[in-house]
């Protein structure tokens, strides 16, 4: 029972498996996908609380994971709602789409229970190969092969840092002669201080800084965004960050108390990531690269969360993390819908949205403010939990550092906000939505809005599973 | 801290504050403009109404806050929802209340496109400006003022003038650039106290240095409100293109928050670095007097004229504050009430004017008082207002302002004195233009006067303004408890001057 949500979804993956193995059957696998994702959520309500491990302790179910998981499941659902009928995707291998698909969210199902380091690289990789080949399958077209060009970028960039995680992790092994989690962490204290131990956790971290786009892992990010299809683009934005906050969470968790030295390692890719995300998305037109740089910077704002290494910090970049996948989605539901045959957006193109279609227009709007930070939206909220945990461990610096980086970044979030609301639409055509996009419209700006507003039994409950 | 007073069965502020907001939920629901106007104008009345009571039942002899509500709203940030007016706010919600219906009928046929989005707009507003003066915690005071950066930039950049993206995005990066270092200040007096309670952070003593950055970082964000020189360059733009009902509240209301925030945070919370900053900020406020003066007296666009004209007007207010005496802070705080109702009666004026000429140039509005008599009438009233002639109520404000102000420094005061005469100024030559002047301007004939809409719109105001002038006492002294809470607790930053 304690297992039924990763059961739950590897056997709607298998039965999509099967699916693929006939002819067209894109229809049948779309709703084999939507009935796990939704039995997924269910079944994460129902097993939440409950404990168990499994494989001598290698992957356990906590109350932590079981947080996780109601949250990869709810995002699996509003991303199967926003990838609509997959517009961008190759015609014959839409069922395969969903395939891959729901291989990936299992694998961060199973991630967030890994407290095994070998479970976890599996796990891990397990999310991530699927991504992989979900960019490749964008749809070809006229001038544009850029989507292959973006997959061996991403697995290149993937594979390498999945190396350097490996090999900071033989480090840490070698310190401690244990791949838990749970006795590695306290073998370690004695080392903490030691180059050897802080390298090996240096380099474990850029295993997860490359899945958060961390600078300066973040590379692969404006061209894996520009090259893979809207929808892919969308889910690699939201769903694995969230994995990789939670991994990171479980590691620096169990390396406290706090060493400084870490603590600084994290605070300057923290500044570096800010910066460098919000100055260069200042520049760009494509709304899809522009989210990509948007999001280095909010990564640099997460982090604020593991410089501060309490318990208050970790709850925080958790609650950010959950509320940023929302607000990204929230974006990228705009993004699929107003693209025309699936091409890339570029700024001008949302010219006038206000009058084309009013409900994507305030669905983008909430995302954009709240990615902003502005009040009452889920975005404020979380930043200020993050800058309160980091001010309150003295990291002054550091605080002002993400504040003069809010007030960057406000600059091109108004720019989306301009072209949608202020300019007129001219000739372009009105944008139709269907009833489910509407939904999920309106279960975005309400999750938003109730992440802002009413954020009080998240933390506390992520606050308790720490 | 003097006991608060909660309030009775009714949670009357909270009401203040959500009835907005639901019906602005109505009237998205609602079809035709007409209803929309009308719902927007009954639904303004009737809570404008249901705020008089505040008034009546204010109990003028304490400083404590009164009709309190606490609820906890995020313990795990600490942050609590929690509202309660004090003389200071009480008298600028009541503005705010006021204000709104004489907005919304000066939209009534400025606005034609879109008005039920325009409705929803001006009643989120109402919220918003509402709880910034009633919010007792500061995360809920934030959160609130924030919140109105959304749909003001959207009244301007919807239904603007020709530049008005540009002004826009220039009053929204403006506003969250400054009230971003206020939230780091707030945080970092949450460490300090342990709790978001406004009340509970005044007067704690904290060491000098601490409150010489709380009180830039908290200063920044007021001074661009305000807006103090050098940080008014948004004003012009934002006025000029904002449509009649955005400018009045920019003018009534918005600015007003800025000298809020001075006298609710800065002032009882880093007393030590207000005694520090004192002489700067007063010498700023004197600048801004004269410059918004001679800036004035340089336009020829309306709107513009009355933009910087509270660029002056608003020096007067934090001149005021910062002299740290009772008629000081009284006499800005009556001030900032009274910009409230002369400049937005002046923006209202100019809106009506807009809209049978279709241009804000002096020029073309010369001579108009021979086929507007009703209007010239009125807008003589508030010209001669915003000149603080006797009579009026600009003139119990400047005055009390210019008393506190000789107190605390003659030469400065005297410094002030060619912005005044430049207020006379130019208000004397706008009214000769508009009135007597170019009685042969073409075009002219045609003119119908103002309706029994727009007569409803600017006689509350010119009431106010006479009302204000002539026994400014029933709104004194709901003040004078509070102000003197205020500058005791301000005045423990003050080393003794011999």
């Amino acid at each position: 029972m304690p297992f039924l949500t990763e059961s739950l979804i590897l056997l709607g993956a298998l039965a999509i498996f099967f699916v693929t193995l006939g002819k067209g059957r894109t229809r049948e696998a779309r709703v084999i996908a939507l009935v796990t994702s939704a039995a997924t959520v269910l079944a994460a309500a129902v097993t939440l609380g409950q404990e168990a491990t499994l494989f001598d302790g290698a992957y356990r179910v906590d109350l932590f994971s079981q947080i996780l998981k109601l949250a990869f499941a709810i995002g699996f659902v509003l991303v199967l709602l926003m990838k609509g009928k997959l517009p961008d995707i190759q015609g014959e291998i839409k069922p395969e789409y969903y395939f891959f698909l729901t291989a990936s969210v299992s694998g961060l199902m199973m991630l967030v229970s890994s407290i095994d380091v070998i479970t976890l690289v599996v796990a891990l990789e397990l999310s991530a190969f699927p991504l992989y080949v979900m960019v490749a399958m964008r749809r070809e077209r006229e001038g544009q092969r850029t989507q292959m060009e973006s997959a061996i970028k991403y697995i290149m960039f993937g594979i390498a840092a999945n190396g350097i995680m490996l090999f900071g992790l033989s480090y840490l092994f070698g310190l401690t002669g244990t791949t838990s989690l749970r006795d590695l962490m306290p073998r370690l204290q004695p080392f903490l201080g030691s180059p050897v131990a802080l390298v090996g956790l240096a380099m474990t971290f850029c295993g997860l800084y490359y899945k958060l786009a961390v600078f300066p892992f973040h590379f692969w990010t404006p061209d894996v965004y520009q090259g893979s299809s809207n929808e892919t683009a969308g889910l690699i934005a939201s769903l694995p960050k969230i994995g990789a906050v939670a991994v990171l969470v479980r590691f620096v968790s169990l390396a406290s108390p706090g060493d400084p030295t870490l603590s600084l390692f994290m605070a300057v890719l923290a500044g570096a990531s800010m910066f460098y995300g919000n100055l260069v998305a200042l520049m760009q037109n494509d709304l899809k690269r522009l989210l990509g740089f948007s999001g280095i910077a909010h990564a640099g704002y997460a982090l604020l969360g593991f410089v501060a290494m309490d318990r208050d910090g970790y709850t925080a970049a958790i609650y950010y993390i959950f509320a940023y996948a929302l607000m990204v989605i929230a974006c990228f539901v705009a993004i699929c819908r107003v693209s025309r045959d699936g091409t890339n957006v570029a700024m001008e193109e949302l010219a006038g949205l206000h009058r084309r279609s009013p409900m994507l227009a305030v669905t983008l709007g909430v995302g954009i403010f709240a990615l902003a930070g502005i009040p009452p939206f889920a975005g404020f909220t979380a930043k200020l939990a993050l800058l309160k945990a980091a001010l309150n461990q003295g990291h002054l610096a550091l605080v002002v550092i993400a504040v003069v980086n809010t007030v960057i970044a406000i600059y091109y979030y108004l720019a989306v906000v301009r072209e949608t609301f202020f300019r007129d639409p001219a000739d372009r055509p009105a944008v139709v939505i269907d009833f489910p996009t509407r939904a999920l419209c309106v279960a975005l700006v309400g999750g938003i809005l109730a992440l802002g507003i009413l954020p009080q039994p998240i933390i506390e409950a992520i606050k308790s599973s720490l | 801290m003097t006991a608060e007073t909660h309030t009775g069965a009714i949670p009357v502020l909270s009401i203040l504050i959500f009835a907005p907001l639901a019906a602005a939920a109505i009237a998205v629901a609602l079809r035709s403009d007409r209803a929309l106007r009308w719902w927007a104008l009954l639904f303004t009345l009737a809570n404008a109404a249901f705020s008089l009571p505040l008034y009546s039942r204010f109990d003028v002899s304490t400083a404590a806050f009164q009709f309190v509500e606490r609820h906890p709203w995020i313990p795990a940030l600490k942050i609590e929802y929690s509202l309660g007016v004090d003389g200071i706010s009480l008298l600028l919600v009541l503005l705010t209340t006021l204000v709104m219906p004489i907005c919304v009928l000066a939209s009534w046929r400025y606005i034609k496109t879109r008005v039920k989005e325009f409705m929803v707009c001006l009643l989120i507003m109402e919220s918003a400006m509402i709880g910034v003066f009633c919010a007792l915690d500061a995360i809920l005071f934030f959160v609130f003022w924030e919140s109105m950066l959304i749909p003001m930039s959207v009244m301007i950049g919807v239904w603007g003038g020709p530049r008005k993206i540009y002004a826009a995005i220039k009053f929204f990066v403006y506003t969250m650039s400054g009230s971003i270092f206020l939230l780091v200040a707030l945080i970092a007096l949450r460490l300090q106290t342990g709790s978001f309670d406004i009340p509970g952070m005044m007067g704690r003593g904290y060491p000098v240095g601490f409150q010489c950055w709380i009180f830039l970082a908290m200063a920044i964000s007021f001074a661009i409100k305000v807006p103090m020189v050098p940080f008014h360059t948004w004003l012009p733009a934002a006025h000029v293109e904002a449509p009649t009902a955005g400018s009045v509240l920019l003018a009534s209301i918005l600015l007003k928050m800025g000298g809020y925030g001075f006298l609710r945070f800065c002032l009882p919370m880093a007393p030590n670095a207000t005694a520090i900053f004192m002489p700067w900020v007063a010498g700023i406020s004197v600048a801004a007097i004269v410059y918004g003066g001679f800036a004035a007296l340089a336009q020829s666009d309306l709107k513009k004229l009355v933009a910087y004209s509270s660029v002056g007007h608003m020096g007067f207010v934090t001149l005021g504050i910062f002299t740290l005496t009772r008629s000081g802070i009284e006499g800005a705080m009556l001030q900032m009430i009274n910009h409230g109702v002369t400049t937005g009666a002046l923006f209202v004026a100019v809106g009506m004017l807009y809209e049978r000429l279709h241009t804000r140039e002096l020029g073309a509005a010369a001579g108009i008082g021979k086929h507007m008599p009703a209007f010239i009438t009125c807008f003589g009233v508030f010209a001669l207002s915003s000149l603080a002639f006797p009579g009026t109520n600009s003139f119990i404000g400047e005055f009390l302002v210019l008393k506190g102000s000789f107190e605390y420094s003659r030469w400065l005061t005297l410094l002030a004195v060619p912005g005044v005469v430049a207020s006379a100024a130019y208000n004397l030559r706008m009214l000769q233009r508009v009135a007597w002047g170019g009685t042969s301007n073409p075009g002219h004939d045609g003119l119908r006067d103002i309706d029994l809409r727009e007569v409803c719109a600017l006689a509350p105001l010119v009431i106010f303004v006479f009302w204000i002038g002539l026994n400014p006492e029933p709104f004194m002294r709901v003040l004078h408890a509070s102000v003197d809470q205020l500058i005791q607790q301000a005045g423990q930053g003050l080393v003794p001057r011999p």
